[in-house]
């Protein structure tokens, strides 16, 4: 009557091999022991620094907007400043990109061109080149600027470029098919399907160009990193709480009002 | 063996799906539940083992009344009561075998379930259910690698591995094509047959209900409009149950409410 | 159906377009006043003086010195460890803030959701520079900081992706599985877990991927790994010895991001 099987394993359901998972599994285990290892930690300076950290945790919990206020409004006008105009430039100028990097409508050597300076921008990280235009502009904000305008290029031109690859060819072919020209069927044909998403990725872009806004003063590129940034190294941790508070308030802000006006545009 | 008393429910958006309903079902009685969308039919048979809170009324399951229990007795008493689901509602990424033995998670320990560890007995007759059904040879794939009669054949073994007294099938046939709809009936009345199980079957499709099910419940914006056997259902009472406009088109509104509570309550707290 | 046609015809109704226009009127105001202020500051010689200094720049990193390779490969593997270390903390810790943030999993939507929210947003505003930043401050200088950082920045970015992946389960799953009489725990484990499996593996190695370009930076606040030797390099300003470093760092990233498309190929 029970002939049946009074056992059963789950079957493995990605490496089928035993072996092969058994030395997964080791080297994985192997790894973790290594790169643990290769950790020191100096127990003494954390044991120090753990009366510091309840400062600071302090400090968030009761931040000081006033003492520093000149500073802090100052490095906020500059983030906010930077933010917008380089979205609007980085957006203006990645457009020309994004049309030359969508294979579908431009001829192959465009098409490289663009699709390198993209990947170029989108490979280097923003405080890198921060720090190289720091270098060539001198402190402050403009530096920045360029820094964030540059990187909106790859961010925007590549999604771009993939929107404008994706997009529904037969309407391309209907206002070819008219014997309008390249332009106009950028116009008629290209634009009208890409615009809502343009928008869309600008705003994106905008909240992200803010957050990073805060991260690059750090080498010197102006912005409230660099407050932020002096704040820490004076350990006047109720000063850097304020920052870090309306920081976040800001970016939660843009998170809520872009999603908004994405909902209403669209 | 169940008996309903007084069944209520209102939603939280103010809509009533269930008007003091009374049913009783006896040991080994197939019934089918008929009525258009949004009637309640769904909502019934989940305030059974109150997967939706019922407003008001005692829903007796043997000498249990399964509307007044707490949490952990509800738990348990849940295991008593199989149910199987429109679109068979298997755990997609698991294999057949655990969709099986999910049936018996109300009865072992959380560390046996979560190592797969089930018992000896339980995994041979989680087999055996296979084999009742026809699968026996599917048990190591995953369930959604399976056809849809297939997936529905796992259902019924899951809800029969809890050893029910009694089985909850809400529209079983539901994305099934003609043919498989027929099979998977048959099986499903054979297996109440085998085990004097009663069961309470939604249904739509009434001919299928009518050809499988020995006794039919018309149930009409909440309320029991018709019981008795598949010849009493004439044309009046079909007219009585569906409404005469409802013979050709279907108000919009209607599709929303058969949806079933989850998404009410979802959709709710979405507004709020 | 005779209607009078209009006598010319408008992209838009008159009101649609006057708003319109007053928008992009007012985004180019905007912009111009917002240059202003920006560059109220700027040292306008400076910037002129720059195709100079990048010609300057340049000259001086050519040819590369790839001598310095050598000494590199330990702060490499320092940068390696902060991204994967960093980012199993940060995933242990962002499961159960994924669970209390989900709205159909959560104990309590009126107290714990909202803290669960929170830690998130907080996570994901603050870029790990900045996490960093704080924590070279407070426990010093070192690889842990870096861990660390990454860690706090990843709990953000996985909380979030994984709790709307719980939130978009199969509702129909999990009432199946209640059914059966299980518990809470078996409940998450049969109906909610394999469920959000992929999407898990999908969004941890995604954000892996992530940490190895932010790690290899980190070093430029004292967090460990490949930025301390940018950060040495830039203070001696040897461009040769940093144009090593970005290739390195280059090099890294490409390959991670095909370790990590491969990986989410296998999964899906």
């Amino acid at each position: 009557m029970s002939s049946y099987p009074g056992t059963w394993r789950r079957p493995p359901q990605i490496v089928s091999d035993k072996r092969v998972r058994l030395a997964l599994q080791l080297g994985v285990l192997l790894y973790l022991v290594l790169a643990l290892g290769s950790v020191e930690v100096n127990w003494q300076r954390v044991s120090e620094g753990l009366e510091r950290g309840q400062r600071f945790v302090m400090g968030f919990l009761q931040p000081d907007f006033s003492s520093r206020w000149k500073d802090i409004s100052q490095g906020l006008i500059e983030s906010l400043t930077m933010t917008l105009t380089s979205t609007v430039v980085g957006v203006l100028v990645s457009i020309p990109f994004g049309i030359g990097a969508s294979r579908n409508i431009v001829p192959r050597q465009v098409y490289v061109f663009c699709r390198a300076v993209i990947a170029i921008s989108r490979s280097l990280q923003e405080l890198i080149v921060a720090i190289f235009l720091v270098a060539m502009f001198g402190f402050g904000p403009f530096a920045g600027f360029l820094t964030l305008s540059f990187a909106t290029i790859g961010f925007i031109g590549k999604l771009l470029a993939d929107e404008i690859e994706e997009i529904d060819e037969a309407q391309v072919e209907a206002i070819r098919s008219t014997g309008a020209s390249w332009l106009q069927m950028l116009n008629y044909a290209i634009q009208p399907q890409i615009m809502p998403r343009l928008i869309g990725l600008s705003l994106y872009r905008l909240d992200i160009n803010f957050r990073e806004s805060a991260v690059i003063g750090i080498v010197g590129a102006g912005g409230i990193g660099a407050t932020l940034n002096t704040a820490i190294d004076r350990y006047e941790y109720d000063s850097a709480g304020a920052i870090l508070l309306i920081i976040i308030a800001i970016v939660m802000v843009a998170e809520y009002s872009s999603s908004y006006l994405r909902k209403f545009l669209q | 063996m169940l008996k309903i008393k007084n069944l209520s429910k209102t939603y939280k958006t103010g809509d009533t799906a269930l008007s003091d309903v009374t049913l009783e079902i006896n040991k080994g009685q197939l019934v089918g539940l008929i009525g258009p969308s949004g009637a309640g039919k769904s909502t019934l048979i989940r305030c059974i083992n109150r997967l939706v809170e019922p407003t008001s009324g005692e829903v007796w399951l043997g000498d249990v009344d399964l509307a007044q229990l707490g949490r952990s007795e509800l738990r348990h008493q849940r295991r008593r009561i199989g149910m199987i689901f429109q679109e068979y509602a298997l755990v997609e990424r698991l294999t057949v075998m655990e969709n099986v033995l999910s049936g018996r998670l109300g009865y072992v320990p959380f560390w046996r379930s979560w190592l797969r560890r089930f018992e000896a007995e339980d995994i041979r007759r989680a087999y055996e259910l296979l084999d009742r059904v026809g699968l026996l040879q599917h048990a190591d794939k995953r369930a959604d690698a399976l056809s849809g009669g297939q997936r529905q054949r796992v259902g019924i073994a899951r809800a029969l591995m809890q050893t029910p007294d009694l089985l909850l099938v809400d529209e079983p046939t539901a994305s099934l094509d003609p043919k498989t709809s027929r099979q998977i009936m048959r099986l499903l009345t054979e297996i109440c047959a085998e085990r004097g199980l009663p069961a309470i079957v939604n249904i739509h499709d009434v001919p299928l209900a009518q050809s499988f099910m020995e006794r039919l419940v018309g149930l009409r914006a909440g309320t029991v409009v018709f019981d008795g056997p598949p010849t009493d259902l004439s044309e009046d009472a079909l007219t009585e149950i569906y409404g005469a406009e409802d013979w050709n088109t279907m108000r919009p509104g209607d599709d929303d409410e058969s949806e079933g509570p989850l998404d009410v309550e979802r959709a709710a707290e979405v507004m709020a | 159906m005779t209607q009078t046609l209009p006598r010319e015809w408008a992209h838009r109704a008159p009101a649609q377009r006057a708003i319109l226009w007053l928008g992009w009127f007012a985004l180019v105001a905007l912009f111009v006043w917002c240059w202003q202020i920006m560059s109220q500051d700027t040292i306008w010689a400076f910037v002129w003086d720059a195709p100079d200094q990048a010609l300057d720049i340049g000259g001086r990193m050519m040819p590369p010195k790839w001598g310095y390779l050598p000494q590199l490969m330990k702060p490499l593997w320092d940068t390696l460890n902060i991204a994967t270390l960093g980012t199993i903390g940060g995933v242990i810790i962002a499961i159960p803030v994924a669970f209390l943030a989900a709205r159909n999993t959560t104990p309590s939507t009126t107290f714990l959701r909202p803290i669960a929210l929170f830690i998130i947003v907080t996570s994901r505003s603050i870029n790990s520079l900045i996490w960093a930043l704080l924590l070279v401050a407070i426990i010093g200088p070192g690889l842990l900081a870096g861990i660390l950082a990454i860690a706090l920045r990843s709990i953000g970015f996985v909380g979030k992706l994984l709790y709307e992946a719980i939130e978009e389960t199969d509702a129909r799953q999990i009432e199946a599985i209640t059914a059966t009489g299980a518990g809470p725990a078996q409940v998450l484990t049969y109906g909610i877990v394999p469920q959000i499996l992929p999407a898990f593996w999908s969004i941890s190695v995604f954000r892996w991927d992530i940490n190895i370009r932010e790690s290899a930076i980190l070093g430029l606040v004292g967090a460990g790994g490949l930025g301390l030797k940018m950060n040495a390099s830039l203070a001696i300003l040897a461009w040769d010895q940093v144009v090593v470093i970005l290739l390195l760092i280059l090099a890294t990233v490409v390959l991670s991001e095909w370790v990590s498309a491969q990986v989410r190929k296998a999964i899906i």
